[in-house]
Formats: C-alpha cells, sequence, structure tokens
C-alpha cells in the first residue's frame, strides 16, 4: 500500500522539482505556441495576439479619458439646451465625430505600426559575411552603412545591431519598442504606440477628427453660454447655472492650440510625403538649393502624395502574430537541451529559439 | 503532379541543408516591394539563370500589383476612411488577396521547378519582405561534393 501511495506521489514530485523545466517543455512541445508569446520586442499582447500596444502605454488612458470625459460633459450638460434653443443635430455631429476620434484612436494604439521582424540567424551570418569580405580586417571597421541609389539620389542605410540587418530605406529603431518600424514617424505617447507605415493614416484621421471634434465642442459651449447669459441678463449667472461648460471650454482651449498645430503640421507631411523623423533630422532639406526637391520619395505633385499615403494599399502586418512557432520535432535532440531554458526566458533568449526555429523552418518548409 | 510532389517530401527527408542564398531588395524605384534580378554565383551550377530571372520578375510584378496606386486603392482607402475602417475588420485587402496568390506561385514553383533541382524557395513574407531565401540541398548519400549531387538531381529532373 505504501508502496502504491509512493509510486502515485513519486512521478509528480520527481517532475516538479528537479527537471520541472523537462516536465514544462514536453507540455510547451505538446502546446504549439503563437509567434506573439515568443516576440522579441517590448510590446504587449491582448486577445491571442490581434491587439498589441507599446509596453509602456503612455498616457493613452488619460487621452482615452479626456476625450470620453469632455464629451460626456457636453452631452449630459449643454446638448439639452442647445437641442431645445438651436437644433437636434449639434448632438448627432458630435456623436458621429466623437465615435470616429474613439475608433481612430483605438486603431492607432493597437495596429502593428509596420514592426520589421528581426533577421534569422542565417540573414545575419549572411550580411555579416558580405560586410567582412568588402572591409579590411587590420583595424577597426567604420560604423556599418550601405549607400544604395533611389531614383537617382544616393541614400544611406544603416546596419541596426539588434534587429541584425540593414534597415531598408525610411525605416528607424524606436528605442522604447525595441523594434525597427517602417516608414517610422515617431513615437506616440498620448496614443502609446509608434507610428509608422500601418497605422499613419489611422494616426491621421484622430488628429484631424480631433481638431473638428474640439472645434466644434468649443464653439457649441461658447454659443450655449451666450444664448444663456442673454437669457439670464447676465454673464456670471449663465456660467453658475452651466458649471460644465466651464470645464469643456477649459480643456478644449488647451486642447485645440496643440491639435490644430499638429493637425497643419502633419498635413504638411503628407503633401510633401515626409516622416516626422526626416523632417526633424532634415534629411532631405540641405539637398533643396541642388535639385528639384531632395526627397526622392515625393510624387509629382501634392494630391498625388496624400492620395499615396492616406489612401494607398494597406500592407500586411510582417510579424505574424498569430502564426505558430514551428514545432520542435524537427531540431535534432543534441540541440533540445538548448532551447529548454529560452522557453523560459523567452524574451531575452528569443535569439537562441530563433535559431532553433530557423532550423525547424529549414527542415519543414 | 504527385511525382513532383513526391519529390519535395523526399527532398526534406534524404536532403541535409547545404547552404542558404539570400535574394535582396532592390530599392532603386523607392521603398515599393522590389527584389534584384541578380543570379547569385552559388546558383550557377543548379538552375539555369532564365528560370531564375522569371520566378524573381515574376514575383516583382506581383507585388508591384499589389502595391499599385490606383483607382481601386483609392476607392478602398476612401470607403475605409468613410467606415472608420472597421471595414478592415470584415474584409480581406487587395494586398492580403495577392499575397495568396504569390504563395501559390511559390509553391507551384517549387514543385515544378525548384525541388527537382535540390532547391527550395522561403515565401518572403516570412522574412519580413527583406529578403527571398534560396535553401541548398545535398544529397545525405553523396560524399560531400555538390557536383556528384546536383548530377543525381538532374538526371531524376530530366
Amino acid at each position: 500500500m505504501k508502496n502504491c501511495e509512493y509510486q502515485q506521489i513519486d512521478p509528480r514530485t520527481l517532475v516538479v522539482s528537479p527537471s520541472s523545466a523537462q516536465k514544462h517543455t514536453e507540455k510547451e512541445a505538446e502546446r504549439p505556441r503563437r509567434k506573439w508569446e515568443v516576440f522579441p520586442g517590448k510590446n504587449r499582447f491582448f486577445c491571442g495576439g490581434r491587439i498589441m500596444l507599446a509596453r509602456q502605454s503612455g498616457v493613452l488612458p488619460l487621452t482615452l479619458g479626456l476625450i470620453v470625459f469632455t464629451c460626456g460633459l457636453f452631452f449630459g450638460f449643454d446638448c439639452s439646451f442647445l437641442v431645445e434653443h438651436l437644433t437636434v443635430f449639434i448632438p448627432m455631429i458630435a456623436a458621429v465625430l466623437f465615435l470616429f476620434v474613439v475608433i481612430s484612436l483605438l486603431w492607432t494604439s493597437f495596429t502593428d505600426p509596420g514592426i520589421l521582424p528581426r533577421a534569422t540567424p542565417d540573414e545575419a551570418a549572411d550580411i555579416e559575411k558580405q560586410i567582412n569580405t568588402s572591409g579590411s580586417s587590420t583595424y577597426r571597421p567604420p560604423p556599418r552603412t550601405k549607400e544604395i541609389l533611389i531614383n537617382q539620389q544616393v541614400v544611406k542605410l544603416k546596419y541596426c545591431f539588434t534587429c541584425k540587418m540593414f534597415r531598408p530605406p525610411r525605416t528607424s529603431h524606436c528605442s522604447l519598442c525595441d523594434n525597427c518600424v517602417e516608414r517610422f514617424d515617431h513615437h506616440c505617447p498620448w496614443v502609446g504606440n509608434c507610428v509608422g507605415k500601418r497605422n499613419y493614416r489611422f494616426f491621421y484621421s484622430f488628429i484631424i477628427s480631433l481638431s473638428f471634434l474640439t472645434s466644434f465642442i468649443f464653439g457649441c459651449v461658447i454659443t450655449h453660454i451666450t444664448l444663456r447669459s442673454q437669457i439670464c441678463k447676465s454673464l456670471v449667472q449663465a456660467i453658475q447655472e452651466s458649471p460644465a461648460s466651464v470645464v469643456e471650454l477649459v480643456v478644449c482651449f488647451f486642447s485645440i492650440w496643440s491639435i490644430l498645430g499638429l493637425s497643419g503640421f502633419h498635413t504638411y507631411l503628407v503633401a510633401s510625403n515626409l516622416t516626422t523623423n526626416e523632417d526633424i533630422k532634415g534629411s532631405w532639406s540641405s539637398k533643396r538649393g541642388a535639385d528639384e526637391s531632395g526627397n526622392p520619395y515625393s510624387h509629382s505633385n501634392i494630391i498625388t502624395n496624400c492620395c499615396a499615403t492616406l489612401c494607398g494599399p494597406m500592407p500586411p502586418s510582417l510579424i505574424d502574430r498569430r502564426g505558430f512557432v514551428p514545432p520542435d520535432e524537427a531540431i535534432p535532440a543534441a540541440s533540445a537541451s538548448e532551447i529548454e531554458l529560452p522557453l523560459f526566458t523567452a524574451k531575452n533568449d528569443a535569439h537562441m529559439e530563433e535559431n532553433c526555429q530557423d532550423v525547424a523552418l529549414s527542415c519543414t518548409a | 503532379m504527385a511525382t513532383e510532389f513526391h519529390n519535395l517530401q523526399e527532398l526534406r527527408h534524404s536532403a541535409s541543408l547545404a547552404n542558404k542564398v539570400f535574394i535582396q531588395r532592390d530599392y532603386s524605384e523607392g521603398t515599393t516591394c522590389k527584389f534584384q534580378t541578380k543570379f547569385p554565383s552559388e546558383l550557377e551550377s543548379r538552375i539555369e539563370r532564365t528560370l531564375f530571372e522569371d520566378t524573381v520578375k515574376t514575383l516583382n510584378n506581383y507585388y508591384a500589383e499589389a502595391e499599385k496606386i490606383g483607382g481601386q486603392s483609392y476607392l478602398e482607402g476612401c470607403l475605409a476612411c468613410a467606415t472608420a475602417y472597421l471595414i478592415f475588420l470584415c474584409m480581406e485587402t487587395r494586398y492580403e488577396k495577392v499575397l495568396k496568390k504569390i504563395g501559390k506561385y511559390i509553391q507551384e514553383q517549387n514543385e515544378k521547378i525548384y525541388a527537382p533541382r535540390g532547391l527550395l524557395i522561403t515565401d518572403p513574407i516570412e522574412r519580413g519582405m527583406r529578403v527571398i531565401e534560396i535553401s541548398i540541398y545535398e544529397d545525405r548519400g553523396s560524399s560531400g561534393s555538390s557536383s556528384g549531387s546536383s548530377s543525381v538531381s538532374g538526371s531524376t529532373a530530366r
């Protein structure tokens, strides 16, 4: 009896304590893992990898809170007066704008901005080989750059030491998210995500619609207070009757300056097919005297630039969050021990696991 | 078709990976997706130049079609904006449709042309659209000389 009990308990205790990694790897090997679970960048994933955010969500809750709070006050306190004295379209327009703003904000925050997956070890080795054969080995090599011609203009591509590849043109590495992002614009703390190739149109819709919303609410609240003070014959009494309006006025007043300015700036960027990153660094302005516009990506006219940036085709996400990590059966037994540790420290040793993944990929591709 | 597929499976089981060649992106026309058509020296003994160039050119054409800025993409963009981009949740974009076509094309090329020569193309989307990865396989039974194995695989293809 005691032997039976001992045998029943023993396998579990043996598996849990000494080689708990063994049991976990067996279990992990049985359950195929999705690629978002082993993603090396500093991002957070929700809903099984469908939604992603930067690791620091920044002030996204504040942004959302301010918008919802101000609009809530508007619908609660101002709309009844305005519907009575003006028209019912006012809350309808405000509601449509509000929905558009919130949806654009959520799209901007939760969409993959255009993250480039890191180079596989084979790729990285191939690039290293090409760099080493072209340079001299007697002295310390210079920083790794490659010059290419884009539309007859020389552009320097930099080597990214984290992602182990030459960054494509207009790509930049975001240190907050630890990812290379295509057509990197900037990392927006208000939105809690990078703004890049895939979510720039959502970001632009967000700031434009927010400009309209804040201007509209500002105008409506001013109208409300004016009408009320005409009825009461006293501005102070009007404000006392509707104190929420003052709160809205303050919020809108301070927001309008920054949001309208930002909208104007980004409209200029869209029209000249520039990114905030390029504009701040002055990548093309120095060449303005020499040839045409200096920007090799700009199309012939403003309309084409706008359409290309905002209405162009929606590129796919390159990081394949919901895809499955290739199974480990294809890996020879010798390297099986190497992958036990990375399964616990997925973020730090993802590189080693990528190595094994790549072997698996090459065998099962 | 059955014999080619058999070749592909046989390739995976009986061949070992010898080398990988990476076809890099060609940025001469901007950031649109286009791959270099320069024939890599490692493939010289394995496949005819014209076949390789045809494959890369067809892939480039597919990508150009996906990224074309024209009437249909504007319509898609404006419709998406009007619906607050919620249409992206229900509809498959044109780019995704073309990517599926590309996947089928690559599989067909692998089965018909590349696997009988001991080569395998990896879809660029699996490598972040940075490179076209071509894996070069050697027969496990060979004594390590690539010419021997290529003649064996070549004779089975022909």
